[in-house]
């Protein structure tokens, strides 16, 4: 349930601040609208957007503010996640953030010049990066926090006081899982101090969709946690098909549901085959990535493609389940079970690994939440919050299954609440084939789904039809919407500005790992290095959905 | 007869040109550093694995410093802000060093026509063999690989080719 208010900016941090003293103190994001050139003339050119959920996890807020000058009073000291999504706001729009000790850009490199997200900035300015930023005054601000150095009269920072090495982990590394950069501070083998460094794969998703059609988008989408695409064309689609006001045909949704849980088991599967290489695992990773070459198989007969299948359209889906679906579903989920089994029973009881996984980067449930950790790196602290079980859809109250919770929140939790989930979905798919119904997999209206080929070849609306929606795109109504479902890492969201036309006049996506990365560095510091590695692929960070 | 001929008795003596042997010799160890980025790494990791297994070509001795590896495979999108991480990896390998570009994004900045992508690689590093795709198949990848074999066993490459040229951060 979503509730859209607006609020003068002048009462803004306080409004926030008691509607968190009321019990919405999970922020999900905070962006920005450039109204420069929408349809009609708003209060002021730009307005700040945050979205925050109930710890009810059920209700939403979403609060608007136009800006007559563009700055804002920060909301870091309610929420610790809005470090990072405020600087995001700076790095796209420009809008500055009072009180944030550490405005500087989080996505694009630090020669950048503008901000990208304005309209006025045109989509395809390049511009060459030269530079490589040292990060060490944010790594002295943070060795100020601790005490390590302090500051001079003159604003410069002292010697260190204890005898420091300073290392750069990342940005190509093999266990940075893409390009993240982790510029640390050790004191032997502890780390001091971190400072994280993303952006490197920042590929302008959310400013591609501003001149894409609806169902061009779905591609785009396809990338962002490219570990299991369906599930963010879902999310996205999901999303689109709200704003319309349709609903798909049961069986729709079913094919759907079933998608989204083998993109799950199929996410799950490479991030704890990467994790347990990290650990020095190496069978592992043939036990855990081999199943997965199975469910590409399938996906390829499904959709024609291995990894980015762009399977989904506004208003169902391109094709039906093919004729041998069943059997390859079987055939994956029984490779699946076997890999799954085949690593438990190297890991479960062993010494090293636990050793190396228990009580390593722990993050509290309370702390957790405040930084707006989700999916199941949320869960491994002990917060039950899945929104299959607390808002659902697609028919998830009708199938049996747990929720998968942690007790401390340290890598073992996170590692085994996936190795759980792959056990949970499993059985979801179970239900869904049981009770799959028949019926169309498309929504009926012309105006939303391609017709088909035969009518396309032989009727003249046929031809209109298809040239229209392809060139005009799915015509959505006016308005901004939120729409987010439980994808593999977590809630993935979208916050879409329609102006009414077949193309979003803005897209912002509520990315799981980007707020997972802005904790990241709390939750190493006072571990060891070797510990780092192991709670970044615990973490299960995807650089596309991050970077974006 | 070529060096690689099996069957040949033990205590056989060949003569070859050194330029043969030397090819023949490289062909089969080339090792990768991968520079993955994105989507493209995936199905690196998939080339990797059993069922395509890159090993069975002798190239799977992927390492992770630019200073042991001979074939540079840039697998996935390069934007703006990784440019000069990916031309400092290039330039510290050392000679002779190819690079295969795979994938769209890395070959000309795929379908991200916009502010923060570089619209393929060879605007910043000399490339020696495109692969198209997003992502390409493993079999594409592993072809890609045989043709650079092929290439370097009879030592096409001449270690000049790339003397003239010059990316958007040279000499900046
Ligand atoms: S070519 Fe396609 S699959 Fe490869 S990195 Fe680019 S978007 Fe991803």
């Amino acid at each position: 349930m979503s509730n859209y208010i607006t609020i003068a900016i002048e009462n803004l941090h306080v409004f926030i601040e008691e509607k968190f003293a009321e019990g919405f103190s999970y922020l999900l994001d905070i962006t920005a609208i450039d109204y420069s050139e929408y349809i009609e003339a708003q209060e002021e050119e730009f307005a700040i957007v945050y979205i925050i959920r109930h710890k009810d996890f059920k209700q939403i807020l979403v609060i608007k503010s136009y800006l007559a000058a563009l700055e804002v009073q920060s909301i870091t000291d309610i929420f610790s996640g809005a470090d990072w999504l405020e600087r995001e706001v700076y790095d796209q729009y420009g809008i500055k953030f009072k009180g944030h000790k550490n405005l500087r850009r989080v996505l694009n490199h630090c020669a950048f010049v503008g901000h990208p997200l304005r309209k006025s900035y045109p989509i395809t300015k390049g511009q060459l990066s030269l530079c490589v930023d040292d990060l060490q005054d944010e790594m002295n601000n943070r060795l100020l926090g601790k005490s390590v150095v302090c500051k001079l009269e003159d604003g410069s920072f002292s010697d260190c006081s204890k005898d420091l090495m300073f290392l750069n982990l990342g940005p190509s590394h093999p266990a940075s899982h893409g390009t993240i950069r982790t510029y640390l501070a050790l004191d032997g083998e502890t780390i001091e101090a971190a400072v994280i460094e993303i952006g490197y794969l920042h590929r302008g998703f959310e400013k591609s969709c501003e001149n894409h059609t609806y169902n061009q988008i779905i591609p785009y989408t396809d990338r962002l946690n490219y570990c299991s695409a369906i599930s963010n064309n879902i999310a996205f689609a999901k999303t689109v098909e709200d704003m319309l006001g349709v609903t798909l045909h049961p069986r729709g949704q079913a094919i759907r549901v079933l998608l989204l849980e083998l993109s799950r088991i199929e996410d799950h599967l490479v991030c704890l085959a990467a994790i347990l290489v990290d650990m020095g695992a190496m069978t592992n990773y043939w036990y855990m990535y081999n199943p997965r070459e199975t469910i590409y198989e399938l996906l390829s007969k499904l959709t024609g493609a291995r990894l980015t299948n762009s399977y989904m359209r506004i208003g169902g889906m391109t094709n039906d389940l093919h004729e041998e679906f069943e059997s390859d579903l079987n055939n994956a989920l029984l490779k699946v079970k076997e890999g799954v089994d085949e690593t438990l029973s190297l890991i479960k009881h062993n010494r090293i690994f636990h050793d190396r996984t228990q009580n390593i980067g722990i993050i509290t449930p309370k702390d957790a939440i405040n930084a707006s950790l989700t999916g199941p790196n949320l869960r491994a602290s002990g917060v039950a919050y899945d929104m299959r079980k607390d808002s659902p859809y697609y028919g998830y109250e009708n199938y049996e299954f747990d929720v998968a919770v942690g007790s401390v929140g340290d890598v073992y939790d996170r590692i085994m609440v996936r190795f759980e989930e792959i056990k949970q979905s499993t059985s979801i798919i179970n239900q869904v084939m049981k009770t799959m119904p028949e019926g169309e997999i498309n929504v009926k209206d012309a105006s939303i789904v391609l017709p088909n080929k035969e009518a396309v070849y032989t009727t003249i609306e046929g031809v209109m039809n298809q040239f229209k929606l392809t060139y005009e795109g799915v015509k959505v109504p006016a308005g901004e919407y939120y729409g987010s479902i439980e994808a593999t890492n977590g809630e993935l969201g979208f916050f879409i500005v329609s102006d009414g036309s077949g193309t979003p006049y803005k897209v912002k996506v509520k990315a799981p790992s980007f707020t997972a990365i802005s904790a990241y560095a709390d939750m190493i510091e006072g571990f060891q290095l070797a510990d780092a590695v192991l709670t970044l692929g615990s973490l299960n960070i995807i650089a596309g959905e991050m970077d974006r | 007869m070529g060096l690689a001929e099996p069957g040949l008795p033990l205590d056989t003596a060949i003569v070859t040109k050194l330029e043969e042997a030397i090819g023949w010799a490289r062909e089969s160890s080339l090792w990768p550093m991968i520079f993955g980025t994105a989507c493209c790494a995936i199905e690196f990791m998939s080339v990797a694995a059993s069922k395509y297994d890159i090993s069975r070509f002798g190239a799977e001795v992927v390492r992770f410093s630019p200073r042991q590896a001979d074939l540079l495979i840039v697998a996935g999108t390069v934007t703006y802000k990784q440019g000069p991480i990916l031309k400092q990896i290039y330039d510290q390998m050392s000679e002779p060093k190819w690079v295969i570009s795979m994938g769209a994004c890395a070959s000309s900045g795929g379908f991200y026509d916009n502010y923060s992508t570089m619209q393929g690689i060879d605007k910043i590093i000399p490339v020696d063999l495109y692969v198209g795709g997003c992502p390409p198949r493993p079999e594409a990848l592993l072809d890609a690989l045989l043709t650079l074999q092929a290439d370097v066993k009879t030592n096409k490459y001449n270690p000049d080719r790339h003397k003239d040229f010059k990316g958007l951060l040279d000499n900046v």
